[in-house]
């Protein structure tokens, strides 16, 4: 960040086409795979054969809605798909079918952490420009270890995927907050369910625009396209060293080339694809073969009525309903299986702290270890619920059973059992305990001396004593029980 | 060799009666399609081994009292652009050559379901881009009544097949006139349906908002059947009207008695038009009135701006239609290239022919940045203007009688130097398809020997009022019972 | 003045992906010169708040069930194909800068 000046204002616009979980394709019945052979999943109509007709997916439809109103947007009765026309071997038609003048969505906003998300954070709107629905490409294969010299392959299984492209107002300042962006925009995706949103599969396709200018200035600097970036630390990565390379350029009294670039992120710079000359003319025009989108107002409303709550709304109601910090609520919030699995669990137990705290320290500790979401993990909310009764009812110790929790979190299992099978039960007998207390108490002359002096806290120097000598099974209510009476009476 | 060349219906009455198989049909019209087809190009291709096969299964149905349809085992003919599973479809262009098809057109298998035979493929304009069948690999089709001059395009084959005796009756497909214009100088019937009457599906596009499948053979009744058979709602066009279909066949009563007929003022003028054209279309009208029919004059104000709209809103659609013929996935690609781009340039200019060429470069630039509000928006907004004239003519008319085309057949070669006397043949034509209603063409009489069409256009969806008054006709007159001297 | 130049006739020609000879350009330009002056006729017309007409049909877009149906055969996928390799279509190597979209 070193060439840039503190009176230089980052812009940064995104744009994130995101697969839609369909079964089948947008305007086909071909189904949506992953990772088939070549050429596996397609249709006549994703080969583009001559004479076939595209006919619209219902349930993309209904996603895209979704989707316009979990951010807030203004979805239109009446949208148009319209022709891009470009030729590229991996466009089968010769054209995209898209939404142009006329998408199903304007307007909206999407609610970004800023600052360092601890306490009492600051949010920031980012406003939406638009959501519009459109077809995906096929895949070129350019590696010529798979393709010889000379060649590339097409592959038409994605040819057709239904996407979203959802475009942001150019409002991010930094290569953080579009980090943070598309964090919370899959966050909701995937809440709402419309995506799986997964990076890694091309589920979640990110295009930036950046370009700087002087604080206090309202026009737009001219502004270069990143292509592709597909993870988020490859997001910062590329924003960070595009605007250095802006920064540097204007720096050296130059002016910055509207282009498309791509990141090298072994080198950490980016790269110029082609330079725009003039705008590409993809001469749009609406698809004479599907006739305007229509929709009524209850079919909007039935969505909005099937619409689960948001992060943002569940956030507040469970900081009211449970007490909770806007800390913990946010992360407990953060994906809707963590949320749901949170409620499920708090429900069973009976009282939201204990479960909130197992959960966020010890539960999320075990899921990042090994690489899982809360959804692939084996641990169940009764499960989790019974675990932290056992320790409750002194029946056996946190220590033990925070030992348990990524065995649970990757197998499974009945926390009971496992507590019996294990030998973890608490130690409660107090004929067993008492001999352990007067050993240590022996043992450990001078803390005595010290506590009868008045150093209340040694008690606590004591019970870890007892706790190292019985393995950590001794239960702690009834060892702190035995040593007060031992401490005080003399 | 002088009786009047078979209808469908006179086969059907053959199968019937049990003086012909559908074998026998079948081949007869297969031997007159090889006899026939150095001197017409009627066909692009014949499918002779399916058809014979078929023809043999419709006589076992029959046999067995399971007959389809009435259609059942009657020869038809299919032009180019209709794809068949496992057999070629080319638009008789260079750039789909070789192209075998994996599915089926919905009209194929409607077809099929019927029982109807396709014997062949039928020579066409290359993606019917044309009014004269002159633009095809296959060779120029030619009139039978007159084999140096053109059976009018773009569904001249059928035209000639139908028009020759080759094969009762055939699908064409008309995007701006190329049934009607083919029909009427072939002196055969041509009904253009409804836009979204018949399904477009496996219908290879040339303007998708124009385009629209119909059928051409000797009489109305017959038109009736096929119709009835290849028409209503398909869930695979987006396009597709999901209304019933009517029984076509069962409404041809021969009365037209109280049928308001509309005479538009701006298409019986006498400037552009053959004097003898007109005459014999106005003698047909003054026919239709002593049957029953009242004529009344009504308006179409816009009409002299239909071809310059036609022919930017084809040209526009055509050229984003034409863009997956890029030599990836089917069809012609170019040997030898190096590169990506030399391999588009050099496989699509030698696939096409000037006239698609043409076309789509036309409709590039309209469509390019800078010019679409003044050529495409603007083409649109006058093509509203054009619905609305329909709107307000059928107010006061049930349907509109005009020339099907200014002249009767050309010379082979005499418009192909200048596009634009090609394009403004279409005169008559192209408002049905701007405004998505139906129009049929019936050989009504002749000029100089050569057939002349009558055009009657129709409220949308009412195929069967044209159908009615076109029977009606016929019933008083028997132009359509003629036949070519040149036929084989 | 022609409505259209052969240097727009070449850029067309590109946009369209066919490539014309010089004489092949200069009769494109005289053609469709002529055909643009003829469609010249249309700037008569008052089209002020007049709706453009995309489609003659006054319906909705239908939509289908969001149910797939398996692909075709990859060898009938294939069938056609001027070149492949295994299920894969092979066209001459993408050069930078031919991305298209
Ligand atoms: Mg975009
Ligand atoms: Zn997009």
């Amino acid at each position: 960040m070193s060439a840039l000046h503190s009176d230089t204002e980052v812009v940064i616009g995104l744009e994130v086409h995101a697969q839609l979980r369909t079964e089948s394709k947008l305007f086909s019945p071909a189904p949506v795979t992953y990772g088939e052979p070549p050429n596996h999943s397609v249709h006549p109509i994703c080969l583009a054969l001559p004479g076939v007709l595209p006919v619209l997916n219902e349930r993309a439809v209904t996603f895209a809605i979704r989707t316009a109103l979990a951010t807030h947007g203004a979805v239109h009765v009446r949208s148009v798909f319209a022709r891009k026309n470009y030729f590229y071997p991996d466009l089968p038609k010769g054209y995209q079918i898209s939404q142009y003048e006329d998408p199903i969505a304007t307007g909206g906003w999407i609610e970004i952490p800023v600052g360092d998300g601890e306490g009492d954070a600051a949010t920031r709107r980012i406003g939406l420009t638009r959501i519009h629905m459109e077809e995906d490409a096929g895949k070129s294969i350019h590696d010529s270890d798979i393709t010889g010299r000379d060649a590339t392959h097409v592959d038409l299984n994605r040819s057709g995927v239904p996407l979203l492209e959802i475009v942001s107002e150019p409002e991010l300042r930094s290569p953080a907050e579009a980090s943070a962006y598309l964090r919370a925009l899959r966050s909701i995706l995937r809440y709402i369910e419309v995506s799986d949103a997964d990076m890694e599969k091309g589920h979640f396709r990110c295009d930036a625009n950046v370009s700087l200018r002087r604080r206090g200035e309202t026009r737009l600097g001219t502004r270069t396209e990143l292509k592709n970036l597909n993870s988020f630390r490859f997001v910062e990565d590329a924003l960070d060293a595009e605007i250095q390379r802006q920064a540097a350029v204007l720096d050296a009294g130059g002016t910055v080339q509207q282009a498309t670039l791509a990141y090298d992120p072994d080198q950490h710079r980016t790269r110029v694809l082609r330079i725009k000359e003039n705008a590409d003319d993809y001469r749009y025009f609406p698809d004479p073969d599907l006739v305007p989108l229509v929709l009524s107002d209850e079919q909007i409303e039935r969505v909005r009525a099937e619409l689960p709550e948001l992060a943002d709304r569940k956030c507040e109601r469970f900081r009211s309903q449970f007490g909770l910090s806007l800390y913990d609520a946010r992360l407990l919030t953060a994906s809707r299986q963590l949320a749901d699995f949170f409620e499920a669990a708090a429900a069973i137990h009976g009282q939201p702290k204990p479960v909130t705290n197992w959960l966020l320290r010890d539960v999320l500790q075990a899921l990042r270890e090994q690489g899982r979401e809360i959804e692939d993990a084996a641990i169940t909310p009764a499960a989790l619920a019974a675990l932290i009764r056992l320790v409750d009812e002194g029946r056996t110790t946190a220590g033990s059973a925070r030992g348990l929790i990524p065995e649970l979190v990757e197998r499974g299992g009945d926390p009971e059992a496992m507590v019996r099978e294990r030998g973890l039960e608490a130690v409660s007998d107090a004929g067993v305990l008492e001999g352990v207390v007067d050993e240590v108490l022996s043992a450990q002359a001078e803390h005595v001396q010290r506590y009868r002096a008045g150093e209340k806290q040694v008690l606590n120097f004591l019970m870890g004593q007892v706790m190292r000598r019985t393995g950590g099974k001794a239960n702690a209510a009834r060892v702190r029980e035995l040593l007060a009476g031992k401490l005080d009476d003399r | 060799m002088s009786e009047p060349l078979a209808t469908l219906a006179s086969m059907r009455e053959a199968l019937d009666a049990g003086a012909a198989s559908s074998v026998d049909l079948v081949e007869g019209c297969l031997a007159r399609a090889r006899a026939a087809q150095d001197a017409l190009h009627a066909f692009a291709g014949l499918r002779e081994e399916g058809a014979r096969a078929e023809a043999a299964a419709a006589d076992a149905r029959r046999a067995s009292g399971a007959r389809r349809s009435p259609l059942d085992g009657l020869p038809v003919a299919i032009k180019d652009n209709m794809v068949q599973t496992g057999e070629p479809t080319t638009c008789a262009s260079r750039i789909l050559e070789g192209f075998v098809s994996p599915y089926a057109a919905t009209v194929v298998e409607r077809l099929e379901r019927a029982g109807a035979i396709p014997i062949g493929r039928t020579n066409m304009d290359e993606f019917a881009m044309g009014s004269s069948t002159e633009h095809s690999v296959y060779g120029a089709a030619r009139n039978p009544w007159d084999r140096a001059r053109t059976p009018g395009g773009s569904s001249g084959g059928s035209a000639a097949a139908v028009a020759a005796g080759l094969v009762p009756g055939a699908l064409g497909s008309d995007t701006g006139g190329s049934i009607r214009q083919p029909a009427s100088l072939s002196g055969v019937v041509g009904l253009k349906p409804t836009y979204g009457r018949v399904s477009r599906w496996g219908l290879v596009a040339f303007a998708s908002s124009l385009d629209q499948i119909g059928v051409m053979a000797h009489t109305a009744a017959d038109c009736a059947w096929l119709l009835e058979a290849i028409a209503g709602h398909d869930p695979r066009d987006s396009t597709s009207l999901p209304e019933p279909v009517p029984r076509y066949g069962e409404t041809l009563d021969g009365d037209v008695s109280g049928l308001v007929l509309g005479l538009p003022r701006e298409y019986f003028v006498e400037e552009g038009v053959d004097p003898e054209v007109l005459s014999t279309v106005r003698a047909a009208v003054s026919e239709l009135e002593r049957a029953g029919a009242k004529l009344r004059e009504v308006s179409l104000p816009h009409t002299r701006y239909a071809v310059a709209t036609y022919y930017l809103i084809a040209t526009a659609e055509a050229s984003s239609n034409l863009a997956r013929y890029d030599g990836v996935r089917y069809g012609h690609r170019a040997a030898g290239v190096r590169d990506l781009t030399e391999m588009y340039h050099r496989t699509r200019s030698e696939g096409f022919g000037a006239e698609v060429k043409r076309r789509i470069v036309l409709g590039t630039y309209v469509l390019s940045a800078g010019y679409y509000d003044a050529y495409y928006r603007k083409a649109q907004q006058v093509r509203t203007l054009l619905r609305r004239d329909f709107e307000e003519a059928f107010r006061g008319c049930d349907a509109i009688a005009t020339p099907t085309t200014p002249e009767t057949a050309f010379r082979i070669g005499s418009k192909t130097a200048d596009p634009l006397t090609m394009y403004l043949s279409d005169v008559y034509t192209v408002s049905a398809n701007l405004a998505g209603i139906p129009g049929i063409s019936v050989p009504c009489g002749f000029a100089q020997g050569l057939p002349v069409g009558l055009q009657l256009l129709g409220r949308v969806l009412d195929e069967a009022t044209l159908l009615r008054i076109a029977d009606a006709f016929q019933a008083r007159t028997d132009h359509h019972a003629r036949r070519p001297a040149e036929a084989p | 003045m022609p409505r259209i130049t052969r240097a727009e006739v070449e850029r067309v020609a590109v946009l369209a992906r066919l490539s014309v000879s010089d004489e092949e350009a200069d009769r494109l330009a005289v053609e469709l010169d002529e055909l643009l002056e003829y469609v010249e006729t249309l700037r008569q017309v008052d089209t002020r708040d007049v709706e453009p007409t995309s489609h003659v049909i006054p319906l909705a877009t239908p939509m289908r069930e969001d149910r797939a149906v398996p692909g075709i055969d990859p060898e009938l996928a294939l069938a056609n194909a001027p070149e492949r390799q295994g299920t894969a279509f092979v066209v001459p190597k993408v050069i930078d800068g031919e991305d298209g979209g």
